[in-house]
């Protein structure tokens, strides 16, 4: 088996010495570090909600929702509370995993289309709050006034508020963590029980292991990592607006993560990095990129439904 | 105080009757083929703007029977083009798929007709209120309702009597048994969509003509329907009736006391309804119960 | 920032590509296409998508008219003009990156943008930190050059204020001073109604009101409200959509003759997609093409619509404003670098042929607002031409309307040397 050790090796170091040298090769191919920074926090999202789909093998259609609500929490801090970059990412965090471990415990027992209807519909009530909250949340113009907060490491000062490189290895280096802790979770017998449930839950049960808590566990951690993100997004663009919770937002996730590979770890990060440079590249290119979009998905769900890891998964299987 | 109370019901039951018919449209869709067809707004927008384009030739009777069934027919041949090849898949594919659709038929509308408004012309005749008393209620809502209850009456007639209707509400329980005694079961998912479709037409022909037409006017009465449904209760069509119904009426009695909270109060309601009875109001089990 | 030499020249002609794709979409005949030395080039993000995009549209196709019409006198500073728009999507976080995209990747010297408020701020953060001259052709909620007004940004269309303020006096000289409001709950609703009641309560009249939700289609519950209460008007301060639903079935429940009926803006792409009974009305414009003792005016109007097909709106004189102000402040600062750019800008008149109205229209140094005339009239039924849907009753002063700059909350600061 060392065969495929190696190679599992040579990935990673791959696709980190890619990211780590993104500020040096990106500018050369027309792109600029604001656009690394959504694909990494998109990303982020995109491998969160994978824990729970392509994982645990159960759909939720609103997970911008915990986004939302982590950029929220993170700009309410930095507004409000104190301006301290750390405590923005924890508090969005346990706004975004909070709310989304009680609504899980609502309805850990539905599944499959009416589980989705049901996240789509609260989706939509944050997105609701969001936009008509007006004196707390700025309501329809977004949450602004707020403003990243140079990180105090104790002995040393990063500037990340001025200095776009700075910030994308700060986002880098939160990236990696989450990333880490969420291989690890499953790699862990956790995420094999997971495994099972997604592959067939009727046995799962049989096998007397506990569905709908490792249901209601894995909803939650993957809103939690997806609030992370969130949060980050609010760090990036010093706003959050009620667009980050809204159901077509949700829809992108997916499709990032469908596209990339839903059963390959780090398949919706690819998923997340086509997507947006695509949407980039078309939205400037027409006034009609909403159908390029769309066709995209279309393509995606008719043709490529394993995704590009997916495929290549299968081709080296063969 | 009764008397504005009064008008706000009655006015509820008016906006409830949109929902309805939205609602059902969706319903259809969802319970026979397991599909969230979340161009279901688009395919509204569409019905409108058929009868924008008909008016002219047609008339605004004409329109109104012919649009709706142009969007049926259109329904129809997308769920045949693409739908129907990721039945058998995650449901994650098909959902994927209405999304994607949403897209391109919200930019296709916007290519074709233009960002701005168009109004559509409806007969002056309906444009009045029927009384000076009752001056909200103009003849044309009236209409609205009376078009709905008919449209309803007839699904559900069509969905008891008719041997299609009967295999529908057959395959909502069990496709499977329905497809082992021979029923051709891709028609009748194909058929099912485009009778949802033309729910959704018909709508839109109605929305147009009190709202105007605009690319972007499917979007609000999407998630309306959507709860709808689920304080109905999934797969029960009975359920959707009333759900939509109970929103309609709920939104606009808030508007008495509180009107920046009448959007607020179907979310509500929602919520409510998932916590204290998950199944929604009229439960799971089949349709017509 | 870094400037790429090879891929530089693929770079210009995709975005000349992009721009004459951009142009076709949006039905302009205009190709912009960069001749000799580096372009001047203005980054312009808008919300092309989404609800606001009739106004966005009208925006990009006057400030395209503006670059076509200085770039054949010479273009700025002898350079010719590259205008690159972006989409919005009426989306926060794409406005910033598409900000962000034009100013790291394009390296644009100007910006301009966005019609919806909340992107505008947004933006705005971007530009002062990259010390970017930034102009918000169409974006009204106050604090943009309020509380929240930066060095490098400028606005040419009227704050709510303003707008409340010009046809306050108007409205109760003509029909009364007991009113009541139909407003959209969020900022902008907010501030406007905040306006409008400050001038009525300085004439001592008496108001009661309704905060809907933005996008509310279903007007009756509050109608009846409102004919219950018998004001002597009717304040319509929804947007979009939500405005021409109310004024529609306002005039369906026949409510015309229990009450007048006004508010701050009703655009003229809004008037000429409604019914002809609801074309009705006393609002403020914020410009309008129809000054025949204005001859700068007649001459633009008679020259837009034989280039564009289409008479000019205000949203259209917004963005045409926008680059001419550009190419002023460049040629009184001679660079194009933002903090001198923006101290040239402040106080500057603009030319009859720019500010095409009269009266002496400048940004004001204060706050940098633009103090334009506000149009005050009554909406009809075209009468000849499809767009002679407004009668201009009487022209309020900017700065007359606006108030001070104290009371704007501006505490400007000064632009870095």
């Amino acid at each position: 088996m060392s065969g495929g050790f190696d190679r599992r090796w040579l990935r990673l170091l791959v696709i980190w010495a890619v990211l780590l040298a993104v500020p040096f090769w990106l500018p050369l191919v027309g792109g600029y570090t604001a656009l690394a920074g959504r694909v990494l926090v998109l990303g982020l999202a995109a491998m969160s909600f994978n824990i729970l789909l392509g994982f645990t093998g159960v759909m939720s259609f609103g997970h911008a929702a915990y986004f939302g609500l982590g950029a929220y929490g993170a700009g309410l801090t930095l507004k409000f509370l104190a301006a301290s970059t750390p405590l923005a990412m924890l508090m969005g965090v346990l706004l975004g995993g909070g709310l989304g471990a009680l609504f899980g415990l609502l309805i850990v027992r539905r599944r499959g289309v009416y589980f989705a209807m049901v996240t789509v519909a609260f989706g939509q009530v944050a997105f609701y709050v969001a936009y008509s909250w007006n004196d707390f949340t700025g309501g329809y113009d977004g949450l602004r006034g707020f403003s990243r907060a140079p990180l105090n490491l104790g002995f040393t000062m990063i500037d990340i508020t001025n200095n776009s490189t700075a910030f994308y290895y700060f986002l880098l280096v939160v990236f990696a963590v989450a990333v880490g802790l969420q291989a690890l979770l499953l790699a862990s017998p956790f995420g094999r029980t997971l495994l099972a449930i997604r592959e067939n839950e009727r046995r799962a049960r049989f096998l007397g292991i506990p569905i709908e808590r490792h249901i209601w566990l894995s909803f939650s951690i993957s809103c939690c990592f997806t609030a992370l993100a969130g949060s980050l997004y609010a760090l990036l663009n010093n706003f959050a607006d009620p667009m980050g919770l809204h159901y077509s937002l949700s829809g992108e996730i997916v499709i990032m993560t469908v596209m990339g590979g839903m059963r390959a770890f780090w398949g919706p990060l690819l998923g997340a990095a086509v997507f947006v440079v695509l949407q980039d590249y078309i939205s400037s290119m027409t006034v009609n990129w909403m159908s390029f979009i769309g066709l995209i998905f279309v393509l995606v769900v008719l043709f490529f439904p394993r995704g590009l890891l997916g495929m290549l998964q299968r081709r080296n299987a063969a | 105080m009764l008397q504005v109370v009064l008008f706000n019901v009655t006015n509820g039951l008016i906006i409830g009757a949109f929902y309805v018919l939205m609602a059902l449209g969706l319903s259809l869709i969802l319970n026979l083929s397991n599909v969230i067809n979340f161009a279901h707004g688009n395919f509204l927008a569409l019905g409108g703007y058929f009868a924008y384009m008909l008016t002219p030739a047609i008339g605004f009777w004409g329109a109104l029977l012919v649009a709706p069934l142009l969007t049926a027919l259109l329904g129809f041949i997308v769920e045949r083009l693409m739908i129907r090849r990721v039945y058998n898949r995650d449901p994650v594919y098909s959902l994927l798929l209405t999304f994607g659709l949403a897209f391109i038929m919200q930019d296709a509308c916007r290519f074709i007709w233009g960002p701005n408004g168009l109004p559509l012309g409806v007969p002056d005749s309906m444009s009045a209120p029927i009384s000076d008393q009752l001056f909200f209620i103009t003849w044309y809502r009236i209409f609205n309702v009376a078009v709905v209850i008919v449209a309803v009456s007839g699904l559900f007639a069509f969905l008891r009597f008719t041997r299609v209707g009967v295999r529908i509400r057959a395959g909502t329980l069990d496709l499977e048994t329905v497809s082992a005694l021979g029923v051709n079961v891709s028609m009748l998912r194909s058929f099912n969509f485009g009778l949802g479709c033309l729910l959704a037409g018909l709508a839109g022909v109605l929305a147009a003509g009190q709202i105007g037409l605009n690319p972007n006017m499917g979007d609000d009465l999407l998630m309306p329907s959507f709860i709808a449904i689920i304080v109905g209760g999934v797969g029960s069509l009975t359920g959707t009736l009333v759900g939509g119904l109970l929103i309609g009426v709920a939104a606009a009695l808030t508007t008495i006391v509180w009107p920046a909270a009448s959007e607020a109060v179907i979310y509500v309601i929602m919520a409510v309804v998932l916590v204290l009875r998950p199944r929604g109001l009229m439960g799971e089990e089949g349709m017509l119960t | 920032m870094e400037y790429r030499k090879q891929p530089a020249v693929g770079r210009r002609t995709l975005i000349k590509a992009t721009t004459a794709l951009g142009a076709i979409q949006l039905a302009s005949p205009f190709v912009i296409s960069a001749r000799g030395e580096a372009p001047i080039k203005i980054g312009m993000v808008d919300p092309l998508t989404g609800i606001l995009s009739a106004l966005a549209q009208s925006e990009v196709e006057g400030a395209k008219y503006a670059v076509a019409e200085v770039n054949k006198k010479n273009g700025i500073l002898g350079r010719q003009v590259e205008l690159l728009v972006e989409d919005s999507a009426n989306d926060v976080g794409t406005g910033v990156q598409k900000t962000r995209k034009l100013i790291d990747r394009d390296q644009v010297d100007v910006i301009f943008g966005d019609v919806n408020s909340g992107i505008a701020y947004a933006m705005a953060a971007v530009t002062t930190e990259k010390k970017v001259l930034h102009i918000v052709p169409g974006g009204h909620t106050d604090p943009i050059t309020g509380a929240d007004c930066k060095w490098n940004v400028f606005r040419i269309c009227n704050t709510t204020s303003m707008d409340a303020a010009a046809i306050t006096g108007e409205l109760v000289k003509r029909f009364g001073k007991k009113w009541f409001f139909i407003t959209p709950d969020y900022a902008y609703g907010h501030t406007l109604q905040d306006g409008f009641i400050k001038n009525l309560k300085a004439l001592g009249g008496e108001f009661e009101g309704d905060m809907l939700p933005i996008n509310t289609s279903e007007f009756s519950a509050t109608l009846i409200k409102a004919k219950g209460y018998k004001p002597n008007v009717l304040l319509n301060n929804m947007g979009g959509l939500a405005q021409i639903d109310c004024m529609k079935q306002f005039v369906q429940f026949g409510m015309v003759k229990d009450m007048a009926l006004g508010g701050a803006l009703f655009e003229l792409e809004s008037i000429k997609s409604v019914p002809k009974d609801a074309q009705t009305g006393w609002w403020d414009m914020e410009w309008w093409w129809d000054q025949p003792n204005v001859p700068e005016v007649v001459k633009f109007v008679a020259d837009f619509r034989k280039e564009m097909g289409k008479t000019p709106s205000a949203r259209h004189w917004f963005g045409y404003v926008a680059v001419q102000s550009v190419r002023l402040a460049a040629e009184k600062a001679k660079t194009m670098a933002g903090p001198q750019m923006s101290r040239a800008l402040e106080d500057l008149v603009l030319p009859p042929d720019v500010a095409l109205q009269p009266g002496e229209i400048r940004y004001r140094k204060g706050d940098h607002e633009l103090m334009a005339n506000i149009f005050v009239g009554q909406a009809h039924p075209p009468e000849g031409n499809p767009d002679n849907v407004f009668k201009v009753e009487s022209l309020v002063a900017g700065d007359k309307a606006a108030g001070t700059v104290e009371s704007s909350g501006c505490k400007m600061v000064e632009a870095p040397v």
